[in-house]
């Protein structure tokens, strides 16, 4: 069936704030939808609270509303726009149950709207755990044993025959919150009673206890015509027993036979047909037992979800783009394969590399939590790492975590301790990967370790091979290492940095060494169909190979550097940024670059920038791409810490960077140079110190006077750092950090109890500043400024200190010689203003201000930095209407052995926006009354 | 890939362009006609697949041999190409329930092959220039030596092949209570084609590829089921012949693959040998009578030739390929008579065109009714 025509105006829901299961793959999916929709000629409407999303932007949708994501605000839409239909199916779960909660009020029915994407019915049988296993026993699908629970009694009946172990699982709950395994009884209650109270509707489900199976995933298209597709076969390197979420991840399956393979693909197709009639996307989990080949369902999810975003940069198939056509009636067969641009968009792509997952923890954020993985999924991000094979995957994945490693081991960080190894190959934890070469390398043998982890052995056996790889390495020097072997390691993902810490040489000199035998990275295409046609889509990845089929262009170019995974401290904000720099450079006639390795992103969607190099934000891969395009410069300011901290080497190798330069950069972070400009330009700042040693501290503490703020120098969301009040707290803390930044200065600032904090944000072209917005902390001074609530503009400052505010932030843009974006923040007591940091990059704020004034500030400030325009070329005209609050949200949920407890290190994970029209607003009223509440120090 | 036994080989292919790489399977020297298979699963079933008889198979997904080999996943009772050509071959199996490493069945079946070499370059290579016949070698390195061996290949146009996959004699295949009885001509018949057929309760009886009409109605059978097989369809004029006779009587008739195309020319509609051809697990099929579409299974060089089939007052085209919009499927309008072109007994491959199976089992109780 072509278009329908009737549709003419849809409401897409988006899926609010980011929180742990569910993060910024769902702005990937509801700007594909948007903007696959808009094609047609559809009018869009969006509603999302969360301001960092590039899926709120007037460049996605027609109408765009910031607003909670309430039954309400959706009436008040549906009172101003004609909608003809809703596509709840973008924007997770979220966005399902408040398309459920609309439908029970009967609010789709009184205003005509048609939900599309979707079969509210199949989302309850797939949501309730029994519903879903009595349908999957109707269509013949194998499941796990068990019964479902709405009473404490009851639970201890199906434990009783079904027997240990088991698992329990909470119906209607984001990321498998609140469930567990219980290997033996006397664990049974305590855990039973959790996840009663985690389900929302007090049901669970107690199921036998698969632990150990292989863990397998398949997505799915379909359109109304029943034509089904299988879009991406995706296996799980961790069996059952960790979320999938918090699972290593690989595509296509490795280790899945053709026989198994088709089974899985019948029974999902089943499945999904059994579930109910919907035009759309679907994600289906199966068991499989190593044993015999038996296979089990375990979940079906009739929407797009985490792994849809995974499986479309895995295989170039962008599944939640083609999944909003078939919501407006177009079949499969009625579209083109978007790479291609030439053959079918019904077909399943086939792939001739392998992409490797590897979830993102911020575990050091939650001290004293437990980091154990299992049902329930902690990470806070991903990245993904593709190669032409596994082992390649394997290390670029692990290189673009930016956890400090260079790779899967070889950098002497090895753990060596025979129980400490058992341990985290026993509990996993985010380092489980790690600790299995470490016990293979130490001696442990592959039995146990396969006892121990389940994994399947083939991929230990991958593994394996790396300790054969590098022993066999080990034998050489640079100088002896025969050029087979140098190529092999390179093949198999090693960075220089791997092979030069095996030959006991320099990075440099490894560098230098594969060059000068040209054993060189070249590029290949992701193409969905593995070279059989022609694909006209430039989406890249490195390997070490024959041809390389990246052409260089004769144009003038500028890379984007990305901000890698997700984090705390670093979220979707800096990948709204990176999208909106990419436009601009475009916008200035530039050939865009983009570079990252966060699938969950819209900058790494390929029809963003002209060129999207899928690859680790990691020094070596960046400057290969920089050696063979020859870009006329990188922006590093756009992609968080991340892009930023490379600033440095490539300063050092002469290659340009946009914007503000590298000295001024540095000049910003380093606290001794940035004081001495704040003196010499009089602007009042804590009395700081700088220090290598605890001693040292202890005797400068005598001058700063206590509280101090102690911290490293160049941090990221305020990583390690703590207000101390006495001599033994500040050397306990000051030992921490040089424990764990060894020959990292540690900062010392004299802490301005009970002050008020505020930031603002400025785009200068080194003449002129433009001051874009300043935000009022509503929390006193102590609690980082990502997890309080801000206001814009500020609510309660004097004039006097707002006229400061501006001062020092012209003087201090124009002394750093800012060509770009600077953000500032202040703390104020008695009416002065102290200059706690300055940060010449784009900060979290900025998306904020951006969509609170509905101006385009990144692209304002992209052109400034390519020196195509000046601040004074632009007419700014802020909407100002009320104020807008930035409010932090958090994922406690996910660890409920930690009290919500607020300090200078930052904790949340997104933010929402919230407007209101004066300061007598009961929410605003509330969150005034309550700063203090979460204060700890 | 972890395979100490692994020695220097090389790849030379008809236009001169030569690969380095590592060997695989036995050492030894092959050749034939190149042609890749996108599968990312399967490699067991490609592997013994008749229609493979001859040719160097190419295989696109990276990694090969990691879930070892089982008595029970082949398609015939043999390994069928000539040799492997592949990405990252793996020695080192992890499923339980396989037997036996990929490595020890080559070495038992003195297949040799060639893996860590650019595949893709490869594929894009003889995808812009077409199939080419290629050698492989782990004991002759010298390009001069092996370019008297690329020689003796023969060209796979023309060339007739089902001699060489075919059963020597007629046998038996039967399920229990069978209702009805199908003749398979074995051009190159795959095992689960027969499976497929046995499952819907027929009785099978297996002829060689140039066994005569006559032959095989004395058997009385309710259906002919012509299989797939390798070579060039306009090579096989026995087969062609016994399908004129089948039309002749009206007894319901599928064709598969080479047998579509035999179908094909018996109505006097060409065949013509394609640029690639079409090797996969994904090609995407639309069925032109029921508007739906289907992922299918292909393995196939040689095309029918759409024009002559809408030129054709007795045949019509029932299937097309969505990508190129080859002739997928045809039928007889006034007989019982359709063929595909593509692999509905899948294996390795999509389950999607079973169904047409049933088709041809309805067909024959309408054909007994009558």
């Amino acid at each position: 069936m072509p278009r329908d025509t009737s549709i003419r105006s849809v409401l897409i829901i988006g899926s609010g704030p980011i929180v742990i299961g569910q993060a910024c793959e769902f702005d990937y999916s509801g700007t594909q939808a948007a903007r696959s929709l808009r094609e047609e000629g559809i009018e869009v409407t969006l509603i999302n609270s969360n301001p960092a999303t590039i899926m709120t932007d007037s460049i996605t949708a027609d109408n765009v509303y910031l607003k909670p994501l309430e039954k309400k605000y959706i009436i008040e839409i549906l009172e101003k726009h004609k909608i003809d239909a809703v596509l709840p199916t973008m924007g997770g779960q979220t966005a399902l149950n408040l398309a459920i909660d609309c439908e029970n009020a009967g609010i789709w029915k009184k205003y005509g709207v048609r939900i599309i994407g979707v079969d509210i019915k199949a989302i309850e049988t797939t949501e309730d755990r029994e519903q879903f296993r009595l349908k999957m026993l109707e269509l013949g699908v194998n499941v796990c044993k068990g019964n479902t629970a709405r009473s404490f009694l009851e639970g201890k009946e199906i434990a009783q025959n079904i027997g240990f172990p088991l698992v329990i699982r909470p119906s209607y709950t984001l990321g498998g919150a609140g469930g567990g395994f219980v290997e033996k009884p006397e664990d049974f209650d305590k855990a039973l009673a959790a996840g009663l109270h985690a389900s929302p509707v007090h049901e669970v489900l107690v199921e036998q206890s698969i632990l150990g199976w292989k863990e397998y995933e398949l997505e799915l298209l379909r359109d109304s015509n029943q034509n089904i597709i299988i879009i991406c076969s995706i296996e799980n390197f961790d069996p059952m027993g960790i979320h999938t979420g918090d699972s290593i991840t690989v595509a296509p399956a490795m280790t899945l036979p053709d026989t198994v393979y088709q089974k899985m693909r019948d029974l999902a197709i089943k499945m999904m047909n059994g579930i109910g009639q919907f035009a759309g996307g679907c994600n289906v989990q199966f068991s499989v037992n190593p044993e015999d080949d038996t296979i089990i369902a375990i979940e079906i999810n009739p929407r797009v979800s985490r792994s849809s975003a995974l499986a479309s940069k895995a295989t170039g198939y962008p599944i939640a783009k083609i999944a909003a056509k078939l919501a407006i009636g177009y079949n499969l067969d009625e579209l083109k394969n978007q790479i291609t641009k030439t053959t079918s968009a019904f077909f399943e792509p086939a792939l001739d590399y392998v992409i490797v997952k590897i979830p993102r923890w911020n575990f050091d954020k939650f001290k004293g939590t437990n980091k154990t993985l299992g049902l329930q999924m902690k990470s806070v991000g991903e990245v993904m790492g593709i190669g032409r094979t596994f082992q390649e995957a394997l290390q670029k994945a692990c290189q673009s975590l930016e956890i400090k490693r260079n790779g899967i081991g070889a950098d002497g960080k090895e753990m060596t301790n025979y129980e400490q190894l058992i341990d985290s190959m026993t509990n996993a934890s985010w380092n489980r990967l790690f600790s299995i070469k470490d016990a293979m390398k130490f001696g442990i043998p592959t039995n146990t370790i396969r006892k121990i982890t389940k994994i399947d052995p083939w991929f230990l056996n991958q593994i394996e091979q790396l300790n054969e790889m590098e022993k066999e390495m080990g034998k050489y020097t640079l100088d002896t290492l025969p050029e087979g072997m140098l190529r092999k390691a390179k093949q198999q993902g090693y960075a220089d940095r791997q092979i030069a810490h095996i030959l006991r040489c320099l990075e440099s000199e490894v560098f230098k060494k594969r060059h000068e035998l040209g054993i060189q990275r070249v590029y290949k295409m992701v193409d969905t169909c593995a070279a059989e046609f022609e694909a006209k889509t430039p989406y890249y990845y490195s390997t070490f190979e024959g041809e390389n089929e990246s052409v260089v262009s004769d144009k003038k170019k500028i890379i984007v550097l990305g901000s890698g995974p997700n984090r705390i401290g670093q979220g979707i904000e800096f990948d709204y940024s990176c999208v909106h720099g990419v436009l601009a450079a475009k916008e200035c006639g530039y050939e865009t670059i983009m570079i990252n390795c966060n699938p969950e992103t819209v900058s790494t969607d390929f029809d963003i920038a002209d060129k999207l190099y899928f690859e680790p934000v990691f020094w070596e891969h960046i400057y290969d791409i920089i050696l063979h395009e020859k870009p006329e410069g990188v922006i590093v300011q756009l992609g968080g810490q991340t892009a930023l901290k490379l600033a440095e080497k490539l300063d050092r190798y002469g290659i340009k960077i946009i914007g503000t330069s590298f000295k001024s950069l540095d000049l910003a972070e380093d606290r001794g140079s940035f004081s001495t400009l704040l003196k010499n330009n009089n602007i009042p700042y804590p009395p700081f110190a700088s220090v290598t040693s605890a001693e040292e501290a202890i005797e400068l503490s005598k001058q700063l006077r206590f509280p101090l703020l102690v911290r490293p120098s160049y941090v990221l969301g305020g990583q390690s750092m703590k207000i101390v009040i006495n001599e033994q707290e500040l050397e306990a803390q000051v030992v921490d950090i040089i424990k764990d930044n060894p020959g990292n200065k540690v900062l010392l600032d004299h802490f301005l109890d009970r002050a008020i904090e505020a930031e603002a944000d400025a785009i200068c072209d080194g003449e002129d500043v433009h001051i874009l917005g300043i935000m009022e902390h509503i929390e006193p001074a102590g609690i980082h400024s990502g997890d309080s609530y801000a206001v814009l503009p500020p609510f309660d400052l004097s004039d006097n200190v707002m006229k400061q505010i501006e001062d020092h932030t012209k003087k201090i843009a124009l002394a750093l010689n800012t060509v770009g974006v600077i953000n500032i923040q202040f703390a104020i007591k008695d009416e002065v203003v102290y200059v706690i940091e300055a940060n010449p990059r784009a900060s979290r704020t900025m998306p904020f201000i951006a969509k609170a004034y509905r101006e385009p500030y990144i692209n304002y400030a992209t052109k400034i930095m390519l020196g195509h325009a000046k601040v004074k070329d632009f007419t700014f005209n802020p909407h100002k209407e009320g104020y807008a609050i930035k409010v932090p949200v958090f994922s406690y949920s996910k660890f409920p052995d930690i009290e919500k407890e607020l300090g200078p290190e930052m904790k949340s994970t997104g933010e929402a926006i919230y407007f209101i029209d004066d300061l007598q607003d009961d929410y605003f009223q509330k969150i005034y009354a309550e700063r203090n509440l979460y204060l700890s120090r | 890939m972890n395979n100490s036994n692994s020695q220097e080989a090389i790849l030379m292919l008809e236009d001169g362009t030569v690969f380095k790489g590592k060997s695989l399977g036995t050492i030894g020297t092959t050749g034939g006609e190149l042609c890749f298979n996108t599968g990312m699963t399967g490699y067991q079933e490609i592997f013994t697949d008749p229609s493979y008889y001859g040719q160097l198979v190419l295989t696109t997904t990276s990694h090969i041999g990691n879930y070892g080999v089982i008595p029970t996943e082949v398609e015939s009772d043999k390994i069928q190409i000539k040799g492997l050509v592949c990405k990252e071959f793996s020695t080192h199996f992890s499923r339980k329930m396989a037997d036996t490493s990929l490595q020890e069945y080559f070495e038992k079946a003195g297949v040799v092959g060639i893996c860590e070499i650019d595949t893709r370059e490869l594929v894009r290579h003889i995808r812009n220039k077409g199939a080419m016949n290629a050698v492989i070698s782990s004991e002759i390195l010298d390009v001069e030596e092996l370019k008297l061996h690329l020689k003796e290949v023969p060209s796979m146009a023309g060339l007739e092949l089902s001699s060489k996959v075919s059963t020597e004699k007629p046998y038996g295949l039967e399920a229990e209570n069978s209702k009805y009885k199908v003749a398979v001509l074995d051009l190159g018949v795959k095992r689960n084609s027969m499976d497929e057929l046995i499952a819907r309760g027929c009785e099978c009886r297996v002829f060689p590829y140039n066994t005569p009409f006559e032959e095989m109605e004395a058997w009385g059978p309710d259906g002919y089921y012509i299989s797939n097989g390798p070579g060039d369809p306009a090579a096989t004029t026995e087969a062609v012949n016994t399908v004129k006779e089948v039309l002749k009587i009206e007894k319901p008739l599928f064709g598969i693959c080479m047998g579509h195309q035999v179908l094909a020319q018996a109505n006097g509609i060409a065949t013509y040998k394609m640029k690639n051809g079409h090797r996969g697990l994904n090609h995407p099929v639309k069925n032109l009578i029921t508007g739906k579409c289907e992922v299918t299974s292909q393995n196939h060089g040689f095309a029918v030739d759409a024009e002559a089939v809408k030129g054709h007052p007795e045949v019509e085209i029932t299937h097309i390929n969505l990508n190129d919009n080859t002739v997928e499927g045809i039928r007889m309008k006034n007989k019982p008579a359709f063929s595909v072109q593509y692999h509905p007994e899948s294996s390795p491959g999509p389950h999607d065109s079973e169904y047409l199976f049933d088709e041809f089992i309805s067909m024959i109780n309408n054909s007994i009714k009558k």
